[in-house]
């Protein structure tokens, strides 16, 4: 058991810095590609409920691909593919964007789940108290909405954070990558990868428990 | 004469607030007895110590002699209760029928599980039991498929196949519909005629008048007052209990 | 035309790592569901002190830490101390712990949501606690299940992609291998894609049936 342990006080001084830094970069494109998510995810949301059969039919589509192509076949495409067709993301760009694009059907598929979840009598008094439809949706039923996928949505960011570990196939310099060049420099690989894990636990786990806690028990 | 059912000394406290404070009463074989009292006065939780569905603070339980769910002064486990539990047939308020199950294997599981009846047998005995409930023209349904009232009378016949020599039923019929109560309430007039012995409780004070030959009023979590259905209901000692069932009547 | 040619010959290569991906992907949702189970049945029923928190932790850290890094920590790691294992047993055992920790929160959910009259009418019947679990709560919590365990293998299939990262030759390595032996990158993934959203199309379609069988199914 020492003998597994002695490498993190020989070479924790080092380590620490590294991985802080490769935190950070996790830390950064998650927050990012989450925002990204967040923002296509509700234009996809509104596309399945617009009038226009054409948006609804996209944004069906648009879920079941999702649903079935692996994350990873989406960030190979857009920094390996792209480029033969003459677009050229960097690295951390099309990590980005591959994220995004995969998490906004997430996204989608929360705000359709807290939409049907507000009664409908919510928005029929708001309407016979005088809202406009527009007022109704943004001052009544919107805060619900709100409450109610705050903390699914937390999850979401969790998922979205672990999944960031495929950008470091594609090159991008986050904590996975970085665990890889330490492994191959330090030859310690379970040492450093399991420091690599605790670095994920420490910045998921909060937002695990902060989710369970703002949970809303199920009404119904 | 010997008692079925002997309660002595019965208390139930949940933390600190004590729900049954000190409740005794005897039911004789081929007794029927209603439990009446306002809500909050402890009647179910009284009918719920009978089989140990909740834990009594103090007290002793006796099902003919054999004393309930303590064995050398310590509370039995679940698996340890299991054979006592099978002697009383218990009737829940919202029924609690399995949905996984048919009718006829909610009413059978029991004798083939517990009492390691053969499957053909153990049909054979359902069949019987739901005869007895007039449910026998819905045998294979679901559960689901059945109106309140006849779930409960499904839930009857599943306790009745367990052979008990005691029944308990609570609260039978306060969560039906008031047009399918009477359906409930036959089938257990029924019972009381073929001389089994039942612990009653419930708000159906007409029934309990006609039905019960004791019957305890509880409140406040004694038995305020105890005597023969007839007298407690039309004729009450007690100045509680007329106002108990003043306020039932109006 | 060449155009097709080199569409089938990508396929064909591709193909090479259909028997992996779905032995890999079956053999997890095997190893989840059934130790999964396990973990909800002790979690939920056996009361003992010591083992709740220490499920919990597991799960906790199975859920919190990214499979790569898990896989990681199985196939190099351990092999650094003298535990060698292949790339498919390391990426079964990963995926299938981590796919413990998901079913496992699947199927306590599933027991939560049964009414509590239901066990009490099992003991009240005289079931012994293992009859009831047994009998009367598990086949309807596996009911309740269900919709959440087709979700969850639909998202297995698709990680089953990263043990490519582990040399483990399924579909995405031998994308990724035919990639640096030619230039039809976009091709190659692209037709790998495909054949992923191909395989998992059917288990979406049982998903949507089972969702809508048992989606609103309680005790």
């Amino acid at each position: 058991m020492s003998a597994f342990l002695a490498p993190y006080g020989d070479y924790g001084v080092e380590w620490l810095p590294l991985l802080l830094r490769a935190m950070m970069n996790t830390a950064l494109l998650s927050v990012c590609a989450f925002v990204l998510a967040f923002v296509f995810g509700l234009l996809l949301s509104l596309c399945q409920k617009s009038s226009f059969a054409a948006l609804r039919y996209f944004a069906a589509l648009y879920v079941t691909i999702v649903r079935g192509v692996p994350l990873l076949a989406v960030l190979f495409l857009l920094y390996f593919g792209l480029p033969g067709i003459g677009i050229v993301f960097d690295a951390f760009g099309a990590a980005i964007a591959g994220l995004a694009l995969c998490f906004a059907a997430q996204v989608a598929e929360l705000f359709r789940a807290g939409l049907k979840a507000i009664p409908a009598g919510q928005s029929e008094a708001a309407l016979a108290a005088g809202f406009t439809p527009a007022q109704s949706f943004v001052l009544i039923i919107l805060p619900q909405v709100a409450r109610v996928i705050l903390a699914p949505m937390i999850i979401t960011f969790v998922s979205l954070l672990k999944d960031s570990s495929l950008a470091s196939l594609i090159t991008v310099n986050e904590l996975v990558l970085t665990g890889r060049s330490m492994a191959t420099e330090y030859f310690l690989p379970l040492q450093i990868y399991i420091a690599v894990g605790l670095c994920y636990f420490a910045i998921a786990w909060p937002f695990s428990v902060l989710s369970r806690r703002l949970a809303l028990p199920a009404t119904r | 004469m010997n008692a079925l059912l002997s309660v002595a000394g019965l208390r139930k406290s949940y933390g600190p607030i004590e729900v049954l404070k000190g409740i005794d009463f005897d039911v004789a074989p081929g007794e029927k007895i209603a439990l009446i009292g306002p809500s909050g006065s402890g009647k179910s939780t009284c009918l719920r110590c009978m089989n140990f569905l909740e834990k009594p603070s103090a007290g002793e339980i006796r099902l003919a002699g054999e004393r309930i769910g303590v064995r050398n002064g310590n509370v039995m486990s679940d698996r340890q209760l299991a054979p006592q539990r099978a002697e009383m047939g218990m009737v829940f308020q919202l029924f609690n029928l399995w949905p996984h199950l048919s009718v006829t294997e909610n009413v059978a599981i029991a004798a083939r599980k517990v009492r390691g009846l053969p499957a053909a047998e153990a049909r054979e005995l359902a069949l019987e039991m739901l005869a007895k409930v007039h449910m026998t023209h819905r045998a294979d349904a679901s559960p689901l498929e059945l109106s309140g009232g006849q779930q409960q009378r499904v839930a009857i016949a599943r306790a009745l196949a367990q052979k008990p020599k005691l029944m308990l039923f609570d609260e039978p019929t306060s969560a039906l519909d008031p047009e399918l109560v009477q359906e409930v309430l036959k089938v257990m007039e029924e019972l009381a005629a073929e001389g089994r012995t039942m612990l009653i409780v419930t708000h159906e004070i007409a029934f309990a008048r006609d039905i019960a030959d004791r019957v305890l009023f509880l409140d406040g979590g004694t038995i305020v007052e105890a005597g023969p259905a007839r007298q407690v209901i039309t004729a009450p000692r007690e100045a509680r209990t007329q106002a108990f069932l003043n306020k039932i009547r109006h | 035309m060449t155009g097709f040619s080199i569409f089938f010959s990508v396929v064909e290569g591709l193909v090479a790592g259909l028997g992996v991906t779905a032995f890999v992907t079956i053999a997890s949702l095997a190893l989840a569901t059934a130790f999964g189970f396990f973990l909800a049945l002790l979690r939920q029923f056996a009361g003992i002190k010591l083992i709740d928190p220490a499920i919990d932790a597991c799960c906790e850290i199975l859920c919190n830490v990214p499979a790569l890094t898990h896989l990681f920590i199985l196939y190099f790691g351990l092999a650094s101390i003298g535990v060698k294992l292949t790339s498919i047993t390391a990426a079964v055992l990963g995926l299938g712990l981590i796919g413990a920790a998901i079913t496992c929160a699947i199927f306590r959910a599933g027991f939560a949501a049964l009414p509590g009259g239901q066990a009490e009418a099992a003991l009240a019947a005289g079931l012994t606690p293992l009859q009831t679990i047994f009998e009367i709560l598990t086949p309807q919590a596996m009911r309740i299940a269900l919709p959440g365990l087709g979700n969850y293998a639909v998202q297995l299939l698709k990680d089953t992609s990263v043990v490519s990262a582990i040399a483990a030759p399924e579909i995405m390595f031998f994308a990724r291998s035919m990639v640096t032996s030619s230039f039809q990158t976009t091709m190659i993934y692209a037709t790998a894609a495909a054949l992923y959203l191909l395989l998992s199309l059917p288990l979406m379609q049982a998903t949507r049936f089972l969702e809508r069988r048992y989606g609103r199914l309680k005790g």
